[in-house]
């Protein structure tokens, strides 16, 4: 594996399970098994992809390193630092290094706040500028994220999606973090406002050497935006790899379906594809199958398959997946 | 030149708000060949269902208004249709998918009743004819044990199952015309693949003529012999769709085909932006929609707003400008 200065993030074994109550008693009658022990790293500069299907987990996986969840199980190493053990107060310290930005524009900022005071909480919050202070760095940031600093009055509904999205970056990059969680930064978004949004994300990577972990159901904007790229199902990872390696060799027989079923903008190279069509539909969390999680819906599942899970492994350098039939 | 099905002509609808009026659409007019499919792409509030809701007198009425054009439907004005007619033009010949299955699914009546009451209205099938023809729409929409199945209520289906029903509900009586609004967005990949997959099968073999909506270009690609591009309530671009990916004439459509990365790597480096927002629809614009975003922007664009004219057989654009030269067209 990588030398461990490059690690930013380090991720082990981690699950989240979301308890089920039922009854008078409000007894526990099971769990969702959103996160079912992921492990990666984050690379310091890098671009980490994690994409997969709506609710296999990814969001959770990123909330419970933000420790916004209090994960069942497993570590979450920042910077050599285990996030689990700390206290409230170092991981307050520990969350100015640590940003998320979110899916929906329209949701996620405070309607009854001005441009000014969203994109300045952090700063008072934790206690880092004051006053006028906060006004200058607040213009500076507006202008960071290609948004007029006069606009800083005004309030979150006189902006369009693209303009709100800004200002949550602004936001998120206020306490200059080097880890941001993109959590489906762009899906809400119109198509020509989505590269807006893309290629300030890239320039302020390459300005400020900020790492990202980028959730995404896109996967062609996320090979796009990617150094490597996780492939999630129904809470595990499936396969890891450099984003070339991924696209172009996958490994993974979900991933290769997957892949497989991406509509491509071109007529021409849309003729001579092979789709390979899966059966069914993604399982319930709840009740995910025994072994190997796809193994309902896998063209080339065994016995083995159903017996045991498949240990997720580097079969080649770099280049990890969890499949009892990949040799 | 092949019989047009449905032959549009200068559509117009409004709707009035608080804020003013909204010019919703604003003088389109196309064509549906004879089992044929008809992408029609365009951003979010561009128009794209207001057009169809509007031909099958769907729009509801305060607050939308039809307020010109004409839609005909083998040679007959659909909008000047009584309603009676009309309505039974829309169970049996022209059938349309809306985008959310949940709110066009009745959640108290089981899946078999809600197949079976429109074989019973529309082609006068026995209860039992229409059990039979129910089952085997479910069968053929991909959905195993159809006739116990029959007896589930929406809630027992899962997003992509309900979607297949919805499908097989608009084919139950033999469409000529299938008018489906973005069926596929709400779904995953996979599940999209799924569906798009039954579509080119059924299609095959009811030979329907299909106008199928979407913001997605790749989805277009994959599905459509011909292609309408909308922006701000006009048709900008038409042409067929190996023409349109290859030879893109409207610099709007340039800018959202070179905005997409694509999932095959041939698209690299940084990714095109067409900066500026979506136009609001407050007025109806007396220039170029498309002129405050747009890179080829010359002086004639800001003072008319240009017509959808050919460029060569089968392609149409709407712009002052040909962006092969950058002169003037
Ligand atoms: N707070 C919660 N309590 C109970 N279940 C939850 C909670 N949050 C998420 N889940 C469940 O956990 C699973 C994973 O959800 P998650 O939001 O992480 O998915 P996702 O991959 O981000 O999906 P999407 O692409 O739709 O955003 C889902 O089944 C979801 O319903
Ligand atoms: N009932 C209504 N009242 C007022 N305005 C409306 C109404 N219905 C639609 N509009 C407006 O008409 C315009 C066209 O809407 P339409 O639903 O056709 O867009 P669309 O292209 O289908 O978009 P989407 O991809 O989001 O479905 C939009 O600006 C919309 O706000
Ligand atoms: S008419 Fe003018 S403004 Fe409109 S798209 Fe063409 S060049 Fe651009
Ligand atoms: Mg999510
Ligand atoms: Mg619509």
């Amino acid at each position: 594996m990588s030398n461990d200065s490059d690690v930013l993030l380090k991720v082990v074994d981690l699950k989240m399970h979301f308890p089920i109550y039922r009854g008078v008693f409000q007894r526990q009658v099971g769990a969702v098994h959103a996160v079912d022990g992921v492990s990666f790293d984050v690379k310091r500069g890098e671009t980490l992809g994690l994409v997969g299907e709506s609710g296999c987990g990814k969001s959770t996986t990123g909330r419970a390193i933000l420790q916004l969840y209090k994960p069942t199980a497993g570590e979450i190493f920042f910077e050599g630092t285990n996030l689990i053990t700390l206290k409230r107060e170092e991981m307050r310290w520990m969350r100015r290094q640590m940003q998320m930005i979110f899916q929906d524009p329209y949701a996620s900022l405070n309607p009854r706040m001005t441009v000014s005071e969203i994109v300045g909480e952090p700063l008072s919050v934790h206690n880092v500028a004051a006053g006028k202070e906060i006004q200058e760095r607040v213009a500076h940031l507006l202008e960071l994220v290609g948004l007029n600093p006069s606009f800083a009055g005004r309030y979150p509904h006189e902006f369009s999606g693209g303009q709100r999205q800004r200002i949550g970056v602004a936001r998120a990059l206020a306490l200059q973090p080097s880890f941001i969680i993109c959590d489906e930064p762009i899906s809400a978004l119109d198509v020509s406002i989505q590269a807006q949004v893309v290629n300030l994300l890239e320039d302020l990577q390459e300005q400020f050497n900020l790492t990202y972990l980028f959730i995404a159901h896109d996967l062609s904007m996320v090979r796009h935006i990617s150094k490597r790229v996780a492939v999630m199902y129904l809470g595990v990872i499936m396969e890891l790899a450099n984003r070339d390696d991924l696209y172009l060799e996958p490994l993974h027989p979900y991933t290769q379906a997957l892949l497989s079923a991406v509509p491509i903008p071109d007529p021409l190279a849309d003729v001579n594809r092979t789709r390979i069509i899966l059966e069914g539909d993604v399982p319930s969390p709840v009740n995910p199958p025994s072994g190997c999680r796809f193994r309902t819906r896998c063209p080339i599942a065994d016995k083995i398959c159903a017996e045991s899970r498949p240990e997720f492994r580097e079969v080649r350098v770099g280049h990890f997946v969890a499949c009892h039939m990949v040799s | 030149m092949p019989d047009l099905l449905l032959d549009i002509k200068g559509l117009e609808t409004q709707f009035k708000t608080p804020d003013g009026i909204v010019h919703a659409v604003n003088g389109v007019s196309f064509g549906l060949k004879e089992g044929e499919t008809l992408g029609v792409v365009g951003e979010s509030g561009c128009g794209k269902s207001v057009t169809m809701l509007s031909i099958l007198g769907l729009i509801a009425s305060p607050p939308g208004k039809v307020v010109a054009g004409e839609a005909l439907f083998f040679g007959q004005d659909l909008l000047k249709m009584p309603n009676e007619k009309l309505r039974h033009v829309r169970g049996a010949q022209i059938a349309m998918i809306f985008q959310d299955p949940m709110t066009s699914l009745n959640p108290v009546l089981t899946i078999g009743r809600q197949l079976e009451e429109p074989l019973m209205i529309h082609i006068d099938m026995t209860k039992n004819q229409a059990r039979e023809r129910a089952a085997e729409l479910l069968s053929m929409v991909g959905i195993p044990n159809a006739k116990d199945r029959l007896n589930d209520y929406p809630h027992q289906y899962s997003g992509g199952m309900r979607q297949r029903v919805m499908i097989a509900m608009a084919l139950s009586c033999s469409p000529q015309v299938l008018i489906a609004d973005e069926p596929t967005t709400a779904l995953d990949v996979t599940i999209q693949a799924q569906i798009m997959d039954l579509v080119k099968r059924l299609r095959s073999e009811l030979g329907m003529a299909i106008v199928w909506i979407t913001h997605d270009l790749g989805v277009v690609a994959g599905l459509a012999q011909r292609v309408l591009v909308m922006y701000g309530g006009f048709i900008i671009e038409e042409a067929s769709v190996n023409d349109l990916f290859a030879n893109p004439s409207h610099p709007y459509t340039i800018g959202l085909i070179g905005s997409l990365p694509r999932v095959d790597g041939k698209q690299q480096g940084r990714l095109y932006s067409i900066e500026g927002q979506p136009p609001v629809l407050y007025q109806k614009p007396q220039s170029c929609p498309f002129a405050p975003r747009c890179k080829w922007v010359m002086e004639r664009c800001w003072k008319e707003n240009p017509l959808l004219i050919p460029i060569s057989d089968e392609h149409r654009v709407a712009c002052w400008v040909d962006v092969k030269t950058g002169r003037p067209r």
